[in-house]
């Protein structure tokens, strides 16, 4: 199996000048690695830190120390001291990330916002678009909303929405933050064969599972986020 | 490939002096072709003076603003002589104020608001820049209908869309804005900024936008810089700026906006 | 060198030459040459306080007072006419403080001073053109900021001209634009013509006679010298055009010459004469007749008949 991505020594805290300048540690030493064909779940209690963790994969958070190292492009990029154009081109097409959080532009119909990162990439949008409808099929979101914007959905088909457009483009490596936290027994039926299918045509993924049966289900590994916290092994 | 990595825009160093007063100090940065740099920063924090500077509209009192053109290569913009600074002011760069007011001539209908920058570059036949007026008020959303009516007879938003189609008529690469939702309703924002976002991607614009409106920032912007009292304070890409922001400052900016 | 005129017959006071002082002519004819120099471009003068109000021409005459010696003919027209108030008035006022000759006659003016109108008759070189103007800047229309004007014509900025042109099609169907239309000079400078009717623009153009502008208000002055190129703005798919009547001149019958309408009666009835009185009157003595011209046999001048 070919690694993905490497993170090295990294360490991360907070400093909250709006609260006297107090220091949060939250990680120090942390190793982490992700190969090709893989679905590693990112463990540890409520307040671990899984989803910073994952943030500072996505560069979304930066990084105190270390290095986070991507393999895109045939090259390996190290996204802590990347520019932010190099960023912007790895998450365009190496790195996907199903958030939890529906952050769109107010009255973009729902079909163009799922097939939007495929059109980024390039390809033309009748083919994007047709994937869309293929993934929103799938995931249950009804024909009627598709033009609508999904700002009016409930949080379930919010989260469907995200899912959609998270997996339309192969993305070499993915990260999902709760995939499955709000959705029912088919949908999240779904969303497993979605990830069988990532890991299948060799996607790198790293996620956060609420719930043991699918981490069980889908996972080959997993990563106890604890084991790395400051003060863990005093 | 090279050409999209090469700089369309260098600022180096850029200061603006009113007396003692600092407007804008020791502000550098680079603009690739496509790509969208937000400013944010309260009132007074320089981002308007940088804009100005950076734009052709006010001689930095130091630094350089440097230009990709098409035809001379990367020139000083405040090198170039007047006649060619205003040329590429109306042809390959573009300005949206924030009052449309301030970009529109009221007193003339919308077709020859737009027909206005082709007319400027020699145009002469009426009914192909009538009919160019007429695409671009579809693009930007604004029935054919209205193509003879005065601006002022438009709302807001539509007057908005209008100073954009105005702007955008002469494909122009460099777009600069200063806060162009700044006096709309929200669900007439939401438009603008969902309009903005696929002409800038359909396009290939590049965009320098002034906003103290940080969810427009997150929105349009591909790199934040904030700016406080002149100076840059942070500079990254937008949604580590915004999610895990460094600066004392940038931290008080993003703490201070109402959750929805 | 001052020349003084006396008016013994009506004990008026002593006139320098044609009213003004030597040294105002002496300014007046450098923005002159600067303006021959340069056509089409807007010279500033220090325009002078004149005996009559703005409005009046005092631009023109001014312009009229720098260029005029004793030897030269004057002839003064107000929309063609020489008889109206404003062109009596002025012709009056240089018969008096410069004693020169006038004339109503194109032919026999060695400078004819004009309101919104070119004689129909070909000027040649000897002769000079005075127009008076009211408002001189043709971008103003669009763009109030002189300071930005004056950029615009440095820079060649034209664009906004057409933007006007744009509006009068998209409104009108056509360039409604009717006098004082915008002509470009000498391929360089957007000029305005003065309020002259669009029919008269093509005689700008290569014209034999120098001609001269003077705005007194915006105390500005501009020049075409003679044989200038002088182009009317228009779009490819919308080129320029004078205007055309249906009806000829009802006394001498010209189907050439700027035409205007005369409403006869209550009930509407009208007739169409030539603008360019003295163009009319020589043509009539020549022997041309319009419909309503009183020497007209009965039955052919039904309209004019009707108004006796």
């Amino acid at each position: 199996m070919s690694e993905m991505l490497h993170a090295q020594n990294v360490a991360k805290s907070f400093t909250l000048h709006t609260q006297g300048s107090v220091t949060i540690p939250v990680f120090e030493g942390v190793e982490f690695m992700l190969s090709a064909g893989e679905c590693i779940a990112l463990t540890g209690e409520s307040g671990s830190g899984k989803s910073t963790f994952m943030r500072m994969l996505y560069a979304n958070y930066t990084c105190s120390q270390g290095s986070i190292k991507v393999f895109h492009d045939g090259d390996w990029l190290d996204i802590t001291t990347a520019s932010p154009h190099s960023i912007l081109e790895i998450r365009k097409r190496t790195l996907g990330y199903v958030s939890q959080f529906l952050r769109v532009i107010p009255r973009v119909p729902t079909l163009d916002i799922v097939a939007e990162p495929l059109v980024a990439l390039g390809t033309d949008r009748k083919t994007a678009t047709d994937k869309a409808r293929d993934l929103l099929t799938r995931l249950r979101i009804p024909e009627r909303l598709w033009q609508l914007s999904p700002l009016t959905f409930s949080g379930g088909e919010q989260q469907r929405v995200n899912i959609a457009r998270g997996f339309i483009a192969d993305y070499p490596i993915m990260l999902l933050d709760e995939p499955t936290a709000s959705l029912d027994a088919q949908n999240r039926a779904t969303v497993l064969a979605l990830i069988e299918e990532a890991k299948s045509r060799g996607a790198a993924i790293a996620g956060i599972f609420h719930d043991h049966e699918t981490r069980d289900a889908v996972c080959t590994g997993s990563f106890d986020v604890t084991s790395f916290k400051v003060g863990a092994n005093d | 490939m090279t050409q999209m990595n090469e700089p369309l825009l260098r600022v180096d160093n850029l200061t603006m002096m009113y007396g003692d007063r600092v407007g804008c100090k020791d502000v550098s940065f680079e603009l690739r072709p496509g790509e969208v740099l937000g400013i944010v920063g309260e009132s007074g924090s320089g981002k308007s003076t940088l804009l100005r500077s950076i734009s052709a509209q006010q001689e930095p009192t130091k630094g350089t603003v440097e230009y990709q053109t098409r035809i001379d290569g990367v020139r000083d913009v405040y090198q170039m002589s007047e006649a060619q600074r205003r040329l590429l002011m109306r042809t390959d760069w573009a300005f949206v104020h924030q009052n449309p007011r301030d970009g529109l001539r009221m007193n003339v209908s919308a077709g020859a608001n737009i027909g206005e920058r082709l007319m400027a570059i020699g145009d002469r036949h009426y009914g192909n820049i009538r009919s160019n007026a007429d695409s671009w008020l579809g693009k930007v959303e604004i029935a054919s209908e209205r193509l003879d009516d005065l601006p002022s007879t438009f709302s807001g938003g539509m007057q908005q869309r209008l100073q954009i189609a105005r702007n955008l008529v002469t494909s122009p690469r460099l777009v600069f804005m200063d806060e162009p939702t700044g006096g709309l309703d929200v669900s007439v924002q939401a438009r603008l900024l969902d309009l903005l976002r696929g002409l800038v991607h359909d396009l290939n614009l590049a965009v320098i936008i002034v906003t103290h409106d940080l969810a427009v920032a997150r929105l349009l912007s591909h790199r934040l810089m904030v700016m406080q009292q002149g100076k840059v304070i942070e500079h990254g890409l937008t949604d580590q700026v915004l999610d895990d922001p460094q600066h004392p400052y940038t931290q008080l900016l993003v703490s201070s906006i109402l959750q929805n | 060198m001052e020349q003084t005129v006396k008016n013994p017959a009506d004990g008026a006071p002593d006139y320098n030459f044609a009213y003004l002082d030597e040294q105002t002519k002496r300014m007046i004819r450098r923005a002159l040459l600067k303006a021959v120099a340069i056509p089409g471009y807007q010279v500033p003068f220090a325009g002078r306080e004149m005996p009559m109000p703005y409005g009046w021409g005092t631009g023109g005459v001014q312009v009229t007072a720098a260029v005029i010696g004793p030897n030269d003919t004057l002839k003064v027209i107000d929309q063609g006419a020489d008889d109206t108030t404003n062109a009596v008035s002025i012709r009056q006022f240089f018969a008096k403080t410069a004693q020169v000759a006038t004339t109503e006659k194109t032919a026999e003016a060695s400078i004819i001073q004009t309101r919104h109108r070119i004689p129909e008759k070909e000027l040649r070189e000897d002769q000079v053109l005075v127009y008076q103007v009211p408002i001189p800047e043709p971008l103003r229309f669009l763009e109030p900021r002189e300071t930005e004007t004056r950029k615009m014509h440095a820079l060649e900025e034209y664009g906004l001209m057409h933007v006007k042109l744009y509006e009068d099609i998209s409104r009108h169907g056509h360039i409604a634009t009717t006098y004082a239309y915008p002509v470009m000079v000498d391929d360089r400078y957007v000029m305005d013509p003065s309020p002259t009717p669009k029919f008269d623009n093509p005689k700008m153009n290569n014209m034999a006679a120098l001609q001269l502008f003077g705005a007194g208000r915006e105390k500005r002055i501009y020049a075409l010298p003679p044989y200038t190129k002088v182009k009317s703005l228009d779009f490819e798919d919308h080129p320029f055009e004078v205007q055309t009547w249906e009806d000829e001149c009802g006394m001498c019958g010209a189907r050439d010459s700027y035409l205007d309408e005369v409403i006869l009666d209550d009930q509407g009835n009208r007739m169409f004469v030539c603008s360019d009185t003295d163009y009319c009157a020589e043509r009539q003595e020549a022997g041309h007749r319009g419909p309503q011209h009183h020497d007209q046999p009965l039955g052919t001048a039904d309209r004019g008949k009707a108004a006796e």
